[in-house]
């Protein structure tokens, strides 16, 4: 207790993370249970169904089996490197996520005041950039260190692939700060408070809609995802840079890549999306929206469950049902809509990025690799270079 | 803790320069040098440059080094094989290098006085607002004529690439 009261920051931020990590571990677990679903639907198919009332354990599971799998180190990789490699994946997929703010409230905790993020820098903006540079080291590493032809194969194409669309992702970040004008993530999200038409995608004088599109397309390739997943293309090399890896050192991977997604997705919710704000102001009623969408969720669930086709979703159905009409009642609570309304608009407009990521993961065919690389610099790069001089040419001009 | 930190880094970066001559595989020599531009990054956010920080990281780091990775792992280069050193080497190398490392000592030293004193965080000016002004007043010709030698470079590059395909 006395070390508490003597380093009150220290063990402040110590919860902060545990909590962090905690919410964003379940988080990624359920992120794969979603992905399965969501590609399932678009190919007809049911998904994960079977563990749990519709599969909701399945994450568990494969949880389980990754620990209890063999943990293979085949004889002639190198030690060292093959070991680092998903350490480093998943250590800096996860350091990124203490730069992102989640909401605007500052909360007091142990009698000290602590905002909705774990770490808060004037140059958020760079740091994230920075620590996410260093990420591609973990599968170049992977590949190299995995001594064999098809790693080899897939960490050359990952480092050549992230170093050119790394271009246009900083250009099309660099546009919306022409706007907005700071570097802090809180900061920025700050500056387009007050609506949809606010938001950087939408805000004059220039809407960085291209900016968003460019920023979104750069983000599929820097996290490896359908349609830009060259570095681990099955029917060409296996399964790329992680072929020689299994248990939990495979999982680490798995856990990187859904990591990286949350972060990208976040970065695109904080820099074009207005962040946690409302769609419109909440004099004319944001403030219901979860409310409704909950409730609605609940209603549905319950009408669900009066005729189901398995005995079981006769109980489960209306628990779901039941538990998000619960949530729209918190909701109601004046006490917690500060923090919760802004909490809730953040979660909503990054899990819809999130479900963009695996709509078009169930969509889209995979590029070639020549048109992958030309497409970046002979299309990408230009395009997003012309739209930060003509947002630079637009902001000087009007102010 | 400045100086722990302050230690624990520049202990990282020397051993991490080391490692990059000592290891026999390019590749493991280039990763070493990754952690020597880390901790350096490092060491300048302890006194306050923090774009500069974020910088080395991102063009060092994450650029940099990493074509370097990529052309390596292109080439395939293997481990490079030692050969014994000549008596020479043996017999000199060592006090060579530390009347090398005394001489550097003693210049240092002679140059900055010790009324010259560094504070951790003392340096204020490091933001990409202050860097950005710098760059484009005072800056401005410097800033220039180095993206021209940088442009030259890439030129120069280009012509030496093309003559080894033709």
């Amino acid at each position: 207790m006395e070390f508490v009261t003597q380093h009150p920051v220290l063990v402040v931020s110590l919860i902060k993370i545990a909590i962090a990590l905690f919410v964003v571990m379940t988080a990624l677990a359920y992120l794969t249970w979603f992905e399965r679903k969501v590609v399932a639907r678009i190919q007809s198919r049911w998904g994960p169904y079977w563990v749990g009332p519709h599969g909701l354990l399945q994450p568990l599971a494969d949880g389980v089996k990754f620990l209890f799998k063999e943990d293979i180190v085949p004889p002639m990789v190198d030690k060292v490197a093959y070991v680092l490699a998903p350490f480093l994946a998943l250590a800096i997929a996860l350091t990124t996520l203490a730069l992102i703010p989640i909401g605007p409230a500052t909360i007091n905790v142990l009698g000290q005041p602590t905002q909705l993020v774990i770490s808060h820098s004037n140059i958020a903006l760079i740091l994230l950039f920075a620590i996410s540079s260093i990420g591609i080291y973990a599968v170049v590493l992977a590949g190299w260190s995995s001594n064999s032809k098809y790693p080899l194969m897939g960490g050359l194409r990952s480092s050549a692939q992230m170093i050119s669309y790394e271009l246009p992702l900083s250009l099309a970040i660099a546009a919306p700060l022409l706007l907005s004008n700071t570097l802090s993530l809180h900061d920025l999200v700050v500056t387009q408070e007050g609506g949809i038409w606010h938001w950087n995608v939408l805000r004059g004088p220039f809407p960085q809609i291209f900016s968003f599109v460019i920023f979104l397309i750069a983000a599929f390739a820097e996290t490896n995802r359908v349609p830009f997943d060259l570095p681990e293309a099955e029917n060409e090399l296996v399964a790329g840079f992680h072929v020689e890896y299994s248990s939990m050192k495979f999982a680490s991977f798995f856990m990187a890549e859904y990591c990286n997604m949350i972060t990208v997705s976040s970065m695109a919710t904080l820099l074009f999306l207005g962040g946690w704000t409302a769609p419109w102001p909440a004099a004319y009623g944001s403030r219901f929206v979860p409310v409704l969408i909950f409730a609605l969720a609940g209603v549905v669930a319950l009408y669900h469950g009066i005729e189901t086709l398995r005995r079981r979703d006769r109980l489960t159905f209306p628990v779901f049902g039941v538990v998000f009409l619960a949530i729209a009642g918190v909701f109601l609570l004046p006490m917690v809509q500060e923090w919760l309304l802004p909490l809730f608009w953040f979660c909503a407009k990054t899990g819809a990025l999130l479900f963009a990521f695996m709509w078009i993961r169930g969509t889209l065919p995979r590029f070639r690799y020549d048109q992958l690389m030309g497409f970046t610099w002979k299309f990408l790069f230009p395009v997003a270079m012309l739209n930060l001089l003509v947002t630079g040419l637009l902001v000087a001009w009007f102010s | 803790m400045d100086v722990i930190l302050f230690l624990v880094f520049a202990i990282i970066a020397v051993v991490c320069a080391i490692n990059v001559v000592v290891q026999a595989h390019p590749i493991s020599s280039a990763v070493s040098l990754v952690g020597v531009m880390g901790s350096l990054a490092v060491l300048y956010l302890l006194l306050g440059a923090e774009f500069l920080a974020a910088a080395q990281v991102i063009v060092y780091a994450g650029a940099v080094m990493v074509l370097f990775v990529f052309v390596i792992m292109l080439l395939n280069a293997g481990a490079e094989s030692r050969k014994g050193h000549s008596l020479m080497v043996q017999v000199l190398a060592v006090p060579l290098l530390v009347t090398l490392l005394g001489l550097l000592a003693y210049i240092v030293q002679r140059i900055y006085r010790s009324d010259t004193t560094v504070h951790f965080g003392g340096f204020t000016h490091g933001t990409p607002q202050d860097v950005g002004r710098a760059l484009f007043t005072g800056y401005l010709l410097p800033f220039e004529v180095t993206s021209i030698l940088i442009l030259i470079a890439i030129l120069g590059a280009i012509v030496l690439a093309r003559k080894e395909i033709d």
